[in-house]
């Protein structure tokens, strides 16, 4: 078994806790265990651009030298974790004034320079345990359904900092869905935004966003959606108007490999 | 024109103004266009012009959803998405000018909202 840090994040705990037990209990039959860091805290959802914030990267790089003191990749579900935490650490890397600020305010016993390795959940799945394996341990496969990947925003970009796959034309989602013997389903909305936070104050914009996701999976005939996001599953769930059904991809994942009843017991 | 707010937004973002070669490219792949009064190229040359108090009054400053759809499409590397970043800064770094209060928040919720919401929308329109 290998052991990675595993930070689920602040949704993964309350709203998508269905996100996270199938990661878990899938990783495990993949012969990865998934540790929690004794502390963690919430990544802040968006990571800030601005030269001048230091104060709102300093979650994300606590996370990440927790993860260099154990000696240990870091594993991400959530987008926008996996968004924040990637962005922080590709610019601390970089930027030796962001360093220096934040090394400063931290005092760690060493500084922190982007040392440690993030993987996204499903470059975990294509990297570490290869989709070919995973093929073989799928004990129901999606035979004959057609699977919309939903990326959205967070997945992938910026590309330069999240290197997760092509930006315009990523293939790691449908590599996973042929895995667990899916048939995925390529369409255009497939990388743009959901909406996303605007849902908290503006309804109609994020059922204009969703609702032309949602339009163009159907369109390709899609049987369903997956996706990484909370946010994304929400906005398409229920700002979109739209009745073909949304799951987490962990969520596939596990009933693929036949632990969906024991999650559930 | 105020060059102090002009070189203070520049600095915050990062971003080299002059890149840009006013292709629009980033306007037509924003997905809060419709909603914008000010788009994105619009955000890069107006920060260029210095006219920032017209940006930190507008709405749009609200609209952006942080999708970086514009900083991975610009051919010439501008990243727009900083530039509105600074701007928005610019406006709610200033006392009492949270786009969010904690007041507002019961209001918005439902079951199935997820925190990451809450919390995107706080990092982006409040201080």
């Amino acid at each position: 078994m290998n052991t990675f840090t595993y930070y689920p994040g602040c949704t993964l705990r309350t709203k998508a806790k269905d996100l996270d037990a199938y990661a878990r209990s899938s990783a495990e039959a993949l012969g990865i265990i998934l540790e929690e860091p004794s502390d963690w805290q919430c990544c802040g959802g968006a990571y800030t651009t601005a030269t001048n914030e230091n104060a709102t990267k300093l979650s994300a790089v606590r996370t990440l030298n927790a993860a260099k003191e154990l000696g240990r990749p870091l594993v991400t579900v959530c987008s926008a974790c996996h968004n924040v935490i990637k962005q922080t650490n590709y610019d601390i890397s970089r930027d030796e004034q962001m360093a220096f600020k934040i090394n400063n305010y931290l005092k760690l016993d060493e500084p922190y320079n982007g040392e440690t390795t993030v993987y996204h959940y499903l470059e975990m799945l294509r990297d570490v345990v290869g989709f070919n394996n995973l093929a073989q341990k799928v004990v129901n496969p999606f035979k004959g359904k057609k699977i919309a990947a939903y990326y959205g925003c967070l997945l992938l970009r910026p590309s330069k900092a999240l290197a997760m796959d092509d930006p315009e034309n990523p293939t790691i989602m449908e590599d996973f869905i042929k895995a667990i013997g899916g048939t995925p389903v390529i369409y255009a909305q497939r990388n743009e935004c959901c909406g996303g936070y605007i849902t908290m104050e503006d309804k109609a914009q994020a059922a204009k966003r969703s609702g032309a996701v949602m339009n163009s999976a159907e369109d390709q005939g899609a049987d369903m959606v997956i996706t990484a996001c909370p946010l994304c599953l929400y906005n398409l769930k229920k700002n979109s108007g739209s009745s073909l059904p949304v799951y987490y991809f962990t969520e596939l994942l596990a009933e693929a490999l036949g632990l969906k009843e024991a999650n559930n017991e | 024109m105020n060059k102090n707010l002009q070189e203070q937004v520049i600095r915050t973002s990062g971003v080299n103004v002059l890149k840009c070669m006013r292709c629009g490219k980033c306007s037509g792949t924003c997905p809060s266009y419709d909603e914008m009064e000010y788009h994105p190229h619009q955000f890069v040359y107006m920060v260029e012009k210095g006219d920032i108090e017209k940006l930190m009054n507008s709405k749009s400053l609200y609209k952006c959803l942080t999708c970086f759809a514009c900083v991975e499409r610009c051919p010439r590397n501008v990243e727009p998405a900083k530039v509105v970043e600074a701007v928005r800064l610019a406006a709610v770094r200033q006392q009492g000018n949270n786009h969010l209060i904690p007041d507002q928040i019961p209001d918005m919720l439902d079951d199935d909202l997820p925190q990451q919401a809450i919390v995107t929308a706080f990092r982006k329109y409040t201080k």
